[in-house]
């Protein structure tokens, strides 16, 4: 049930964003999150933005996953 | 980036066994690790991961469900609302099915009943629009990530001055069930994999008392194959080391502080109630209430309807299976008279319960 879809937003209309993931859009309330622009990627649950997806955080995770690749270790 | 491929990748999944391994090689007997979120449960079971782990590392999973939690006379309230004349029932997809003493609202729509399954409470705001003359009554099940969107439709609804549109509540909040479960002798949880989404709006801090007080390391995990692998090697060296600290692995999306503008929402409808655990019981403090000021909005308070006398089913093992204590197949009706196309049990109906997840996935 809290399943949540991590989707880009496309235009944003006061409170209310279309966001979009794999040619999906979808209306989603802008009500619990701040400071979000088109083209950021947000966490929709349930018709609502509830986070921002840090894309820098995201990238460290898979930088980690890829040093593994290579070093055969996982970095402390 | 994509998302999800990138977090599905086998070789990286193989490494982090391989690290998970290393992490253990010394360890003398078994570690239990808990997760407490459906979606948790899913994961493991679809992607196998019990069976890539060492044998000293023992996954269970525990009342994370917010569908099979729910207690039984509160599916009996919603069958009566659906069958109160004039009345639209609104809901998640998961509830329909769940049974209640002698129907579920799959039968009541059957019926006649106007049962409808919404992707949004936000839907259920605009069929109360559409339909002035009706009552709507969105049921309110769910876990800390989805309470702020029902808090958010009840100050949408206040907003666009809807005053047919009810929510019947059944909100719970996790920490609760998390630290009974910690102290439990007979369970002995060694580690929490804590649930992605609810960390993303209560935040990471929230289990600073489950580490500092209970002395059970928490790390809270993401949904992707190896996050959840990643999880287990973060709480597998915790477990080794000794130590007891909260650590994030889903730090794309959880923050230490969680999301303070969703809690003001959610609190703002809101307030801490005594709530009951299928399984578990009464936990003081551990459901969300609707608040005097928004009163207007409670479907108990404003529409009565006579409830019958609610019985649990016989035999049905869902209130242990949901502590963690029993698995599904050592439940007598697993598989026999309690299948997905039939269930008993709550935890075969929803689609994030164990059972299903044995039944769909399991050898």
């Amino acid at each position: 049930m809290c399943l949540g879809v991590p989707m880009r937003v496309v235009s944003i209309d006061n409170e209310t964003a279309v966001c979009e993931i794999d040619g999906v859009k979808r209306e989603a309330s802008l009500m619990m999150v701040d400071g979000i622009g088109v083209g950021d990627f947000v966490l929709i649950h349930a018709g609502f933005a509830i986070e921002r997806l840090d894309e820098e955080d995201a990238q460290e995770t898979l930088r980690l996953f890829r040093e593994l690749l290579d070093q055969g270790v996982v970095p402390e | 980036m994509r998302y999800t491929a990138e977090f599905r990748n086998p070789e990286v999944a193989q490494k982090l066994l391989e690290s998970i391994r290393q992490a253990v090689a010394g360890f003398a007997g078994t570690m239990t690790l808990m997760e407490v979120c459906g979606t948790h449960t899913m994961a493991i079971y679809q992607h196998g991961i019990r069976s890539l782990l060492p044998a000293s590392i023992r996954l269970i999973s525990g009342p994370g469900c917010p569908v099979c939690v729910t207690p039984v006379d509160y599916v009996d309230h919603a069958v009566a609302l659906a069958r109160h004349p004039g009345t639209i029932v609104a809901t998640f997809g998961d509830m329909v099915r769940v049974p209640g003493s002698s129907s579920n609202l799959l039968h009541e729509k059957a019926r006649g009943g106007d049962v409808r399954v919404v992707y949004s409470p936000l839907d259920a705001v605009a069929l109360a629009q559409k339909h002035p003359e009706r009552a709507v009554v969105f049921l309110g099940v769910g876990f800390e990530t989805t309470t702020p969107t029902i808090a958010g439709s009840i100050i949408e609804a206040k907003r666009r001055g809807v005053a047919n549109y009810f929510v019947l509540g059944a909100h719970k909040t996790i920490p609760g069930p998390m630290a009974i479960l910690a102290d439990d002798p007979e369970l002995k949880v060694d580690g929490y994999l804590c649930p992605a989404h609810v960390s993303a709006i209560i935040g990471a801090d929230a289990y600073e008392p489950l580490a500092r007080d209970h002395r059970v390391p928490c790390v809270v995990t993401g949904f992707e194959p190896l996050d959840m692998l990643q999880g287990v090697v973060m709480l597998a060296r915790q477990i080794v080391a000794g130590e007891a600290k909260v650590e994030i692995q889903y730090s794309r999306i959880v923050k230490k502080e969680g999301n303070a503008r969703a809690r003001q929402i959610l609190y703002e409808v809101f307030e801490p109630c005594d709530a009951r655990w299928r399984g578990i019981g009464v936990i003081p403090g551990s459901g969300l209430g609707i608040r005097e000021e928004y009163a207007a909005f409670d479907a108990a308070r404003q529409l009565p309807v006579v409830v019958e006398e609610s019985k649990e089913h016989a035999g049905c093992l869902c209130g242990e299976i949901l502590k963690g204590k029993v698995t599904p197949k050592e439940c007598p009706l697993f598989r026999k008279a309690c299948t997905p196309e039939n269930p008993v049990g709550a935890c075969m109906v929803s689609s994030e319960g164990t059972c299903a997840a044995e039944y769909k996935y399991g050898t």
